[in-house]
């Protein structure tokens, strides 16, 4: 199926993932979606996933809730017989839903751009702290609960009261500001 | 046994939520002898949040410590945390792979004036190190008090056994396995010993997360664990911290301590507890040290097959 601008959603897939083109020998084994923690919780099994990628159903692949809930253990990774990136392939896809607007788990975008505020910023990222940010933000009804593992975390002496900061900032900004602008030079082309 | 200094890449949570790892490395390292030097102004690795989002940034971001470690004339960095180790390990990797991607890199760090050429650095995580480097019969050999009588289930996590980093079988490792007979405690089995703790799950389907903490705990367990060792600040802290929130969900009572390899070290190298960091964890870990006792337990003889079983091959001892 032609997607607007002439290539197949399996083309951009592949496209956009180092490695990503072993994607065509997949083999709809289900090894991947049997070794998933998150299996599940998940929409569709990552063998699903891959079988609507090849059928283009761009619709249902991009408000999936399957990339969402990929925790990144790379446990499909491991087992594919086939070598296909599994665990990159998600991560392209939770890029082409955010790029199209089209993730259907907020809050789990929501959670990495958190993160990634912090990380862009400061240089460092500041695990109590965006847990505390992120549930103030998104989810107010949660940071009572939280609010308690926060004073058990301090207690103990695990609750950092200000996130760190590197120095050389500014270096590390000018990195990813041009890294952002050839990744995105890259997507128009 | 090795002496030397190793460059090293503390990461973030080693940073605030995790003294416990932190003091008992640093300590474990002035015992054994080696050195520890944090790379000069290293930033985060990026976790898994910003790869999944935002893919040619994060390999800059993670690019970014390999470039300063370079300069600093670095051919190695020891790194405690697997997520770190992961990160770092797969920039370097696939920098070299996939030569785009590494010219892509490089031009985003140029904007820094940065440069690095992949295999430049090795990229080794610290229980790869103390136990290839210092060696199993040198902790052996330190081990002024063996862990005699504790049985340990030795944790990997997902990410230091898979094939991108292969420090180890990626199904069924068991180097920790060794490193922990080696200190005197029994090694007990542990099928999910490389089944992920949920990562940052806990902050997006806690229903998700918790169901995956409370199997691995039930798993060693069901083992005979005492405790559980990690060689990782995110399993340490999903293990620990929820710990009691998966017991509620489930309905179950564990109240296994959660440990770093670090402190599992230093308790037979004879360091004390409070100098290791316990005291810090959720889930009391000092019973672990009432459990230790002074000579080693008689070895358990494998229970003999009962005369009706089925007419199976014995397994060799
Ligand atoms: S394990 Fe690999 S080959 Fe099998 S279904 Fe999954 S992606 Fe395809
Ligand atoms: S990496 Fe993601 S998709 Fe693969 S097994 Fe782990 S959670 Fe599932």
């Amino acid at each position: 199926m032609k997607a607007k601008n002439g290539t197949t959603l399996f083309d951009r897939v592949v496209e956009a993932t180092p490695g990503g083109e072993l994607l065509a020998h997949c083999l709809q084994c289900g090894s991947c979606g049997g070794s998933c923690p998150s299996g599940p919780d998940m929409d569709h099994t990552p063998r699903g996933i891959f079988a609507l990628i090849n059928a283009g159903l761009e619709d249902e692949v991009l408000s999936s809730n399957t990339p969402w809930y990929c925790v990144s253990c790379y446990a499909c990774t491991a087992r594919c017989p086939q070598q296909i990136p599994i665990t990159d392939i998600m991560y392209t896809l939770k890029e082409m839903a955010i790029h199209a607007g089209r993730y259907d788990h907020p809050q789990a975008a929501k959670f990495s751009e958190t993160f990634i505020g912090f990380v862009e910023q400061r240089g460092r990222s500041f695990e109590a702290g965006l847990a505390t940010r992120y549930h103030l933000f998104h989810h107010p009804e949660n940071v009572v609960k939280l609010g308690m593992m926060g004073v058990g975390m301090m207690r103990r002496n695990r609750l950092a009261l200000r996130p760190a900061s590197i120095k050389n900032t500014e270096q590390l900004q000018k990195i990813l500001a041009e890294a952002k602008s050839i990744a995105a030079k890259g997507r128009r082309s | 046994m090795s002496t030397k200094t190793y460059p090293y890449y503390p990461g973030c949570s080693m940073q605030h939520d995790n003294h416990a790892y932190a003091a008992s490395s640093i300590a474990v390292a002035k015992a054994l002898g080696f050195g520890l030097d944090e790379i000069n102004d290293w930033n985060c690795c990026g976790a898994t949040e910003y790869f999944s989002v935002n893919r040619l940034p994060a390999y800059s971001l993670v690019a970014r410590n390999l470039a300063l470690a370079a300069d600093e004339g670095a051919t190695e960095v020891v790194v405690p945390c697997s997520a770190c180790y992961f990160n770092l390990h797969k920039t370097d990797k696939n920098m070299g792979k996939y030569p785009e991607l590494g010219a892509n890199v490089n031009k985003a760090l140029a904007a820094g004036n940065l440069h690095y050429d992949p295999g430049t650095i090795k990229v080794r995580h610290l229980v790869e190190m103390v136990i290839n480097d210092i060696g199993l019969d040198t902790l052996k050999e330190r081990a002024k008090r063996p862990l005699y009588g504790l049985k340990l289930a030795a944790y990997y996590g997902c990410l230091i056994a898979r094939p991108e980093s292969a420090l180890d079988d990626t199904e069924q490792p068991m180097m920790m396995d060794k490193m922990l007979e080696a200190l005197g405690a029994k090694a007990t089995p542990f099928a999910l010993k490389t089944f992920c703790c949920g990562g940052h799950m806990t902050q997006i389907s806690e229903e998700t997360a918790f169901e995956m903490i409370h199997k691995i705990i039930k798993n060693a367990a069901d083992g005979g664990a005492d405790a559980i060792v990690t060689i990782c600040p995110m399993c340490q802290l999903n293990l620990d911290v929820y710990q009691s929130q998966a017991n509620r969900r489930f309905g179950s009572s564990y109240e296994i301590p959660v440990l770093y390899f670090t402190q599992v070290i230093g308790l037979a190298l004879g360091l004390k507890p409070k100098d290791l960091g316990f005291g810090q964890e959720f889930v009391d870990a000092k019973s672990i040290v009432s459990k230790i006792q002074e000579s080693p337990p008689p070895k358990e003889r494998p229970a003999r097959r009962p005369k009706e079983a089925l007419p199976m091959p014995a397994m060799p001892e």
